[in-house]
């Protein structure tokens, strides 16, 4: 399986399109850091680039990358190896590289330009919202034969999670909003790790003294150390069902 | 404790009929002013004097060298001035009493007319300087310094109550509970004041009108100033700044009518001016800038005008909680204006309306803030410049200016 996925995570990063999207973060976090004199609110702009970006890029990128590389895993299948170790190399071999691609290109001006709790928070985040939509990707890319069906799946998840969550959110917020809702917030933020992943650096900021008695909720339950235990665990349970689901249709699959 | 050397030197000088009474650490200041007679001067030598409840009930000048040091060791009051025309200059006052039922301070003035307290510092007390029943009194370049612990036990550095043309100016005022706390007090200037890190308001005010507050610097303050119940105020030219944490404001009125708020800076406040029950507020040539809401309109407020205000990179600029608008917007510039100017004058063709959709959802429900800088509410906010329907269409500014006012 190591060879596996250093072969496919060499493969990837050699590959054009992984160093346009090294350049194209790297890009986007130098000039948000010299558009914005306030580091705080650097991090803040280049966050909302990062959360639609980096989730987009990963599912498409992966899906794809399965699609092309097909005929190399049937001929890979041929070979005495066990297909769940086939499997998991391609999703490590594909997440290390989005995520190393995410680390030059993200991590390593966000950490230069000021090392601070909210810069540490963005770049995990990052790495495991690369991690979660790899994850994702190939869930629908081993369900679904087709190739152009599959693309349309991993968009739709996307969109799914960039935007129609927060849209039936926002929706259930109005219709109970006559009742406390601060508890229940908590538990919308924790079933989309988009959204999760913001907060979690928001937090962070000075922006939290905006968000007023919801922030402070959160504050008190995401600041401590369960709260942040919790958040581990529901970003890690965020890749491993889809993983541990693309893992056994995998290896049950009628190649 | 070590024998105190009395050396307690007198000096008559017949100069105009005022003498001077000098007194050396280790000496008595209340002996020396038991012995002045009104106008005398008691010039107090550089030194530290551990004394405290020294009273001046005769109009003397109590003068200090070289910043003398009156050190109340934690017991009580330090001066406390119930005569007219009576100046405190030049010392350095430190550790007052603390107690719930007497409200000690460094220098109280009780019921006495044009008091000066000049040049002081005060550390460590419970309440710095303190007016009640007091007109026509001064407090110049005093620094009040303290180390806040709770509200209840903490006292505030500036304290008026019932007075009338007070004076407070270049004071440096911090750790207190409020910085400026007035009540009741009329007809005062408030001038080049500094008030910072004080646990509750920098400045605060209730049912004190027709006062002038101007060049004052309010900066990280616990919940910023808050002003309630007053007509006939003027705030020019002074700076709110820094006031940041989930219930802190730049400037919050309640009930304050007939009022002029010009020339001001609101920079990197959780919400710069709140406003509730207002009404016939004039704002004008205010920079608000870097605040998370620039200014919340409750709908209870009326008549006022905002006109040529800057309103500079703020999360939100107007937020309010209901559809009627009884206020006017005219000639302001906002950063976030996307209009056309055809005719090159100066001022957008296509009005700017300042209350973004999400502000509004915000407003009706809190738990909305949890989308703050999502995907979905720029989406939702563009989408509302194009077809605006739940904003309130009459809150808008029809000639917004393409550039930024001078300050």
């Amino acid at each position: 399986m190591r060879i596996l996925l250093r072969y496919i995570a060499y493969d990837i990063l050699r590959s054009r399109m992984i160093i346009a999207y090294t350049l194209f973060l790297l890009l986007m976090s130098a000039t948000m850091f010299s558009i914005e004199s306030n580091p705080g609110k650097g991090l803040l702009n280049l966050l909302n680039i990062i959360l639609i970006v980096v989730p987009l890029v990963s599912i498409i990128f992966s899906t794809i990358h399965y699609y092309n590389s097909y005929e190399f895993i049937e001929l890979l299948l041929a070979q005495p190896i066990p297909r769940q170790r086939l499997a998991l190399g391609q999703f490590l071999g594909v997440g290390t590289a989005l995520a190393l691609a995410y680390l030059i290109g993200v991590g390593i001006p966000v950490l230069l330009t000021g090392f601070s709790a909210a810069a540490l928070s963005l770049v995990l985040t990052g790495v495991m919202l690369s991690f979660i939509f790899v994850a994702l990707a190939l869930l629908a890319a081993v369900r679904t034969r087709d190739k152009a069906r599959g693309i349309g799946v991993a968009l739709l998840l996307w969109f799914y999670f960039a935007l129609l969550y927060n849209g039936i959110v926002l929706f259930l917020l109005f219709a109970f909003s006559d009742y406390p809702l601060e508890k229940a917030v908590i538990a919308f933020v924790s079933f989309n790790p988009i959204d999760l992943g913001r907060i979690l650096v928001m937090l962070h900021t000075d922006a939290s003294a905006l968000m007023g008695f919801t922030g402070a909720v959160m504050q008190q339950f995401f600041g401590s150390g369960w709260g942040v235990l919790y958040a581990v665990m529901i970003m890690l349970l965020w890749f491993g069902l889809p993983l541990w689901g693309s893992v056994r249709s995998f290896s049950r699959k009628d190649f | 404790m070590r024998t105190p050397l009395f050396i307690l030197s007198i000096f008559l000088i017949t100069n105009l009929g005022a003498k001077t009474i000098q007194v050396a650490p280790g000496a008595s200041i209340r002996q020396a002013i038991d012995r002045a007679t009104a106008g005398d001067t008691v010039l107090v030598r550089a030194g530290t004097y551990y004394q405290y409840g020294i009273k001046i009930n005769k109009a003397l000048t109590l003068l200090g060298q070289d910043k003398p040091i009156l050190d109340a060791s934690g017991q009580g009051e330090i001066i406390t001035i119930s005569a007219d025309k009576v100046v405190v200059k030049g010392f350095r006052f430190q550790r007052t009493g603390r107690t719930s039922i007497t409200d000690w301070a460094a220098v109280k003035v009780l019921s006495a007319k044009y008091v000066q307290v000049l040049n002081n510092h005060i550390s460590q007390s419970y309440f710095g300087i303190y007016f009640s029943n007091a007109d026509h009194c001064t407090a110049r370049n005093n620094t009040i310094e303290g180390k806040p612990s709770e509200e209840q036990n903490t006292g505030n550095a500036i304290h008026a109550w019932k007075c009338n043309h007070l004076s407070f100016s270049d004071n440096t005022v911090k750790g207190h509970r409020d910085g400026i706390y007035l009540e009741f007090v009329t007809e005062s200037h408030m001038q080049r004041n500094f008030c910072q890190n004080n646990i509750r308001y920098g400045l605060h005010f209730m049912f004190s009108h027709n006062n002038t507050y101007s060049y004052n610097r309010f900066r990280e303050n616990g919940a910023g100033v808050a002003v309630m119940y007053t007509r006939n105020v003027v705030m020019q030219h002074n700076h709110f700044e820094q006031n940041w944490g989930s219930a802190a404001y730049g400037l919050l009125l309640k009930d304050i009518s007939d009022s002029k708020i010009e020339h001001n800076t609101f920079d990197n406040n959780t919400t710069g001016i709140y406003m509730e029950g207002s009404s016939r507020i004039h704002l004008a040539y205010n920079t608000l800038q870097n605040n998370g809401w620039a200014l919340r309109l409750q709908a209870n407020c009326s008549d006022n005008v905002f006109e040529k205000n800057n309103f500079l990179a703020n999360t939100f600029d107007v937020a309010t909680n209901g559809g009627t608008v009884l206020n006017s917007f005219t000639g302001n510039y906002w950063d976030q204006y996307s209009g056309y100017d055809l005719n090159r004058d100066g001022v957008g063709d296509v009005p700017y309306h300042p209350v973004s959709l999400y502000a509004m959802i915000v407003e009706r429900i809190p738990a909305g803030l949890m989308f703050l800088h999502s995907f979905v509410v720029r989406l939702i906010d563009e989408s509302e410049k194009v077809f605006p329907t739940l904003t309130p269409s009459e809150l808008k500014d029809n000639q917004p200016r393409l550039k930024p006012l001078r300050p």
